[in-house]
């Protein structure tokens, strides 16, 4: 299902959260914009450390503690999120936005059996209802022996069962939206495919749109149909997935993307590594944040923060990606505000 | 003309015995030779056997049955010395690097104790190895005085690999070396995999379940599955005419980026 609707279901607008300790702050997510539409599949790729997990978070307002300050704007639904409260705010934890994550051993509650940890994501059904409810939801995500599945605790359970029980649990309360955070990092190839194949399977059952994040560009390429490529807190590329991997604009992409190992290469064929490693929140440098990691780095890109260029609906944060500015014209930091999704 | 097989491995089982259960087999009959400076890749999901093969070869773990040559000698059967010699000719990177690494040592510590044990620099020396080995696998020198929790964990992967380069080994065994790791940082880490194999001229065992990062790296390949080699051979051979279904299973599971564009180009991709 590939629906053109015309409302967005997601929309994420010059979203920036910021910690403040000791009296410095610190802004691991500076500029997120991005939208997704009712049963789209879109993805955030980059290197841990980039924002996008916290970005993931910020969309129900989960940040990991108080002190987190969200600005910008996000609508979901119809609804800014950043202004629920309460039961709406309730609602949309419950039933709007579902998460899986990374680990499931670690999502799961060690001493609580799978069927009870789905059967408290069911407070809508009536408690007898609820293991049958549960079990159907198992059986739903293509476990052998879904009853097993239910009466079993998670350690009972293989890496790729227990993200399947994590998806029984997100999808119980049928929301509109799935947020898979790395959810395949931890498994092996063939359970990667088909756990990431379930996740395509459900969202077309469910109608349900889904953010993949990862940093694995190959997960990506397949099966994706918009790609947004964050570094230091900011998307610095984004576009359809096909174009934005066959032909990538940001230096960042371009070396995401040679640093996979390829299995058409010839053996011993160098790859391509990223100089350096993401820097921290606090220490992010001026200008450009990549720039110190570029190989096609100019003067310019260590002072001033590039716009945000936008071509045959690709995005593009990069000095490189443009015609070549007349010196001194360029705009100073911060980038320029966006223009306005419609 | 063939190079003299450094490690001989022949119908190789593990057999794990847990009390009051029934024994698991987790390696079924394994065999295999490696040439010294040759690079093996052993691939598989997980529960394979891979793991449990890699523990048999280093010692870790005594096989139940089967015949496993060292430079032609059995490693269970040598006197002490020759026993520590072994132990200094084959060594050992986890997938958990940090997890592998003594939390209370610091990183020049744990070099030197490798050092110190095996009597291969003398005191006065230590400090001047470790650093040259830690330049070795692209780590500054001011990492010396950090414990390993204060590292990432690519930088601790370099210093697994750097405690293993520290006693001059002549078989290095990788068991998931980069899984853990960003792609940035797993790029690195399969670069310095190649270059110290092509300069010190190591014998490398690669076990991965991403048969990408073997292809990178291994020139043979060996599919295993439920304890045992479905397939083995040549690396370009077994990847670009694979004879076992099991291991076009396998190919075929791998995100490759430039495969899985041309699966969308061909129409397979809807969304």
């Amino acid at each position: 299902m590939c629906p053109d609707m015309p409302h967005p279901l997601l929309q994420v607008d010059q979203l920036a959260i910021a910690f403040r300790q000791d009296g410095a702050e610190t802004r691991p997510v500076r500029s997120v914009s991005f939208t997704l539409r009712a049963g789209e599949r879109a993805a955030l790729v980059g290197e841990s450390g980039c924002g996008k997990s916290l970005t993931a978070l910020a969309l129900t307002r989960l940040p990991p503690t108080d002190r987190a300050r969200v600005s910008g704007r996000i609508r979901f639904d119809g609804a800014d999120t950043l202004a629920l409260r309460g039961a709406a705010l309730q609602g949309l934890r419950r039933s709007g936005i579902a998460y899986v994550f990374q680990d499931p051993s670690a999502s799961l509650n060690p001493v609580m059996r799978v069927s009870d940890q789905i059967a408290e994501c069911l407070p809508h059904l009536r408690r007898a209802a609820r293991p049958a409810a549960a079990r159907e939801l198992l059986a739903r995500t293509g476990l052998p022996d879904p009853a097993r599945a239910a009466r079993a605790y998670p350690c009972e359970l293989s890496g790729g069962q227990q993200q399947r029980a994590m998806l029984a649990m997100a999808l119980a309360a049928r929301p509109r939206l799935l947020v898979a955070d790395e959810p395949t990092t931890a498994l092996d190839v063939t359970t990667q495919r088909q756990v990431l194949d379930l996740i395509d399977e459900l969202a077309d059952a469910f109608g349900m749109a889904v953010l993949l994040i990862t940093h694995n560009l190959g997960l990506v390429a397949g099966r994706i149909r918009r790609v947004s490529v964050m570094y230091a807190g900011e998307v610095v590329e984004s576009g359809p997935t096909a174009d934005v991997l066959a032909a990538p604009r940001h230096p960042y992409t371009r070396g995401l993307l040679g640093a996979v190992p390829s299995l058409d290469a010839p053996r011993g064929a160098a790859l391509r590594d990223i100089p350096g490693t993401v820097p921290a929140p606090d220490a992010w440098p001026a200008g450009c944040a990549f720039a110190p990691r570029c190989d096609a780095a100019q003067p310019r890109c260590a002072t001033l923060a590039p716009p945000e260029h936008e071509q045959d609906g690709r995005r593009c944060r990069c000095w490189l990606a443009q015609a070549p500015a007349p010196e001194g014209a360029a705009p100073a930091s911060p980038p320029p505000p966006r223009r306005t999704l419609p | 003309m063939t190079a003299p097989a450094l490690l001989t491995v022949e119908d190789l089982h593990v057999t794990y015995r847990p009390p009051g259960r029934p024994p698991v087999e987790a390696v079924r009959g394994v065999s295999f030779s490696l040439a010294a400076g040759a690079s093996l890749g052993i691939v598989g999901e997980s529960g394979c056997g891979k793991s449990s093969l890699a523990r048999a070869l280093v010692g870790l773990q005594p096989a139940s049955a089967g015949t496993l040559r060292f430079e032609g000698r059995d490693p269970a059967r040598l006197g002490p010395d020759a026993a520590r010699a072994h132990r200094r000719a084959v060594q050992m990177v986890f997938q958990d690097a940090p997890g592998s690494l003594n939390p209370r040592l610091t990183v020049g510590q744990a070099l030197a104790e490798a050092l110190r044990v095996h009597r291969l620099a003398a005191p006065d020396q230590l400090a001047d190895r470790t650093a040259a080995l830690l330049a070795r696998v692209g780590l500054p020198a001011s990492v010396l005085d950090a414990y390993p929790r204060e590292l990432s964990g690519g930088q601790c992967q370099r210093v697994s690999f750097a405690r293993c380069l520290a006693v001059q080994p002549r078989l290095l065994l990788a068991d998931e070396p980069v899984s853990a790791l960003d792609v940035s940082v797993q790029a690195r880490i399969l670069n310095l995999v190649r270059a110290l194999q092509a300069e010190l001229g190591l014998a490398i065992i690669l076990i991965s379940h991403d048969l990408a990062v073997v292809r990178n790296v291994c020139d043979r390949v060996a599919v295993m599955r439920e304890g045992v080699f479905v397939e083995q051979g040549l690396a370009e051979e077994v990847f670009d005419r694979p004879q076992h279904p099991y291991t076009r299973e396998l190919l075929a599971a791998v995100p490759d980026v430039a495969r899985e564009l041309a699966r969308r180009k061909d129409g397979k991709v809807t969304c």
